[in-house]
């Protein structure tokens, strides 16, 4: 059986020759969740970017396959892969405020892609709409269905998304930083409902997240990046219990623990950060000499 | 808070809207609410002042001009030249410019340097001079200034618009529609104009204001419509010359002619606020 996603040697620059993703490889196999952490700026957005499409046109794959559900994405033409992708994935996005459409009603909005796109009967959609937005626990579907987004709490906002997301159906979700705009309170139920609808839907979830606590209560494995370079990979049971990396001790021991919540955050140490530098000057040097 | 309470909170909405009406109103039914013929001369009702003054005569309100011509009634046939003008200008330069600018705003790349360098160009010309300049080409009448207005000014929408829908298209939710698999006209109908129809709506209403003016300035020299109607640039014109011994013949014309360019901005600049549906 062939993986959900395969990504291999994914790299991609900037205008100006910078490489923002370097060699990047993971696979996401069928009804897996597969985290990817880092800081900010160490292109973990990116590779989800990369996956469903929407790369900023002033970034640049140069090398790499990704494989969804086994068909290369590169080899598509650009219709045939919007129509691929389209079908077979969704996003839940970070902002809940932003990924709305102001002027739309919740209803039309969350019904019209199953219509439009994917051909369902409008009857067909509605029931699946209202079924999902049950599994998020939305007891006033009527309302929700008739409001304009900023009518909604955040909250509220992001259990549409991730029913939204849901509802299509996908074999793979992107989850880019889902609690991260949200409430402290409602980023646990918001990620306690993921976890559920992915295990009842099977769904397999690329979860892009800041947060170590995040990635030990809802992903299998971890793909650790920093800079664009995947520093480490593991199951999540086994990153947790015995961290091979530096990098990724460093960042386990910044984690702030209730147990001492007086204690000074701890910063990454210097020298695991010029190991870093000299680990992705080697890569760059290798990588550079048969591309000129 | 409910919604008929803040209704009741936008009296430049009501005021503007009232006056726009009143005039639009009247416009139409002018044969029936003009109380003079507004061409019929009389000599020996010249220069009449308006009704609060020594020798007014009971229906000529607002008095006569050096011809004996009723000003009221004239204010009122010019309403009509001054409303088709800004209805049929301001919605001509509204559909083509907000079609290009959404485009170059939606699209970018080489589509929107192509249509910013026309609209670079376009402004580059005084808009007074180019009316002019375009009536005296296209021949004087209705049909001229409506066109010479709407290729003037199609600018105005293109540049807000395209400025408008270049913010739309880097938000989320047109993100979440390209990853759904929507083709890029569609998302630009639907996740796009939507959230920029208040601006347009907005800038209709304030086109329709300069249509009216650029229409009173091209009939105060004379290249407008056929002269035998009225119009209200071609009054303040005929007042100017009697400006000391009938002031009312240019007063009028001018205080009407601000109430409704004023009335037609404020009133888009409401509809704006009602439109939308964050603010509302």
């Amino acid at each position: 059986m062939s993986a959900c996603l395969d990504i291999a040697n994914l790299s991609a620059v900037l205008p100006n020759g910078q490489r923002v993703l370097r060699s990047v490889s993971l696979s996401v196999q069928p009804g897996e969740v597969r985290a990817l952490v880092g800081e900010s700026g160490a292109g973990k957005t990116m590779i989800g970017k990369a996956v469903l499409g929407v790369l900023p046109s002033s970034v640049r794959i140069v090398e790499g396959d990704m494989l969804l559900e086994g068909e290369d994405l590169g080899r598509l033409q650009p219709k045939a892969r919007r129509t691929l992708i389209g079908a077979r994935t969704a996003l839940i996005p970070q902002d809940p405020l932003t990924a709305l459409n102001p002027s739309r009603r919740i209803g039309p909005q969350m019904t019209d892609r199953l219509v439009r796109i994917l051909g369902w009967s409008g009857e067909k959609a509605d029931t699946r709409i209202r079924q999902l937005l049950d599994e998020v626990q939305i007891r006033d579907p009527e309302r929700v269905l008739k409001s304009y987004p900023h009518e909604l709490s955040g909250g509220m906002r992001q259990r549409v998304l991730i029913a939204a997301a849901f509802a299509a159906k996908p074999r793979l979700i992107v989850a880019d930083e889902p609690t991260t705009a949200l409430d402290v309170t409602v980023q646990k139920q918001i990620l306690r409902l993921i976890a559920a609808l992915q295990r009842e839907h099977g769904t397999a979830i690329l979860f892009v997240t800041h947060d170590l606590g995040v990635v030990a209560k809802i992903s299998q494995k971890v793909s650790v990046l920093y800079s664009g370079k995947v520093v480490e990979e593991a199951e999540t049971a086994a990153l947790f219990a015995a961290p091979q990396h530096p990098y990724t001790r460093a960042l386990m021991a910044a984690t702030p623990r209730y147990t001492d919540p007086f204690a000074s955050l701890k910063p990454v140490d210097e020298a695991v950060l010029a190991g870093l530098a000299t680990e992705i000057a080697a890569a760059d040097h290798a990588w550079g000499r048969p591309h000129g | 808070m409910d919604k008929s309470s803040r209704r009741g909170r936008s009296p430049r909405l009501w005021l503007a809207g009232g006056w726009l009406l009143l005039a639009l109103l009247a416009a139409i039914f002018a044969p029936l609410v003009a109380p003079q013929d507004p061409l019929a001369q009389d000599l020996m009702l010249e220069r009449l002042p308006p009704f609060w003054l020594d020798g007014a005569e009971p229906g000529y309100w607002l008095g006569t001009d050096s011809l004996g011509r009723d000003l009221l009634s004239r204010l009122i046939f010019g309403g009509r030249i001054a409303f088709i003008v800004a209805f049929a200008a301001a919605i001509a330069a509204c559909l083509v410019g907000s079609t290009l600018g959404l485009f170059a705003g939606y699209f970018g790349g080489w589509v929107d340097r192509i249509i910013s360098r026309i609209v670079d160009i376009w402004m580059a010309f005084p808009p007074v001079l180019f009316a002019i300049l375009l009536v005296a080409v296209l021949g004087t009448g209705l049909g001229s200034v409506i066109l010479a207005i709407a290729i003037i000014d199609w600018t105005r929408f293109c540049r807000v618009i395209r400025a408008e829908a270049m913010g739309q298209s880097r938000m989320d939710y047109v993100e979440n529609a390209r990853i759904a698999g929507y083709g890029r006209i569609g998302i630009m109908l639907r996740e796009v104009l939507p959230n920029v129809v208040p601006s347009i709506v907005a800038l209709l209403s304030l086109e329709m204001g300069i249509a009216v003016i650029v229409e009173a300035i091209l009939s105060f020299v004379n290249l407008s419509i056929s002269t035998d109607d009225p119009t209200w640039g071609g009054i303040i014109a005929e007042g100017r010359l009697s400006i000391h011994q009938a002031w009312w013949v240019l007063v009028f014309p001018l205080i009407t002619l601000i109430l409704t360019v004023l009335s037609f901005s404020q009133f888009g600049e409401a509809l704006k606020a009602r439109f939308d549906p964050v603010l509302r």
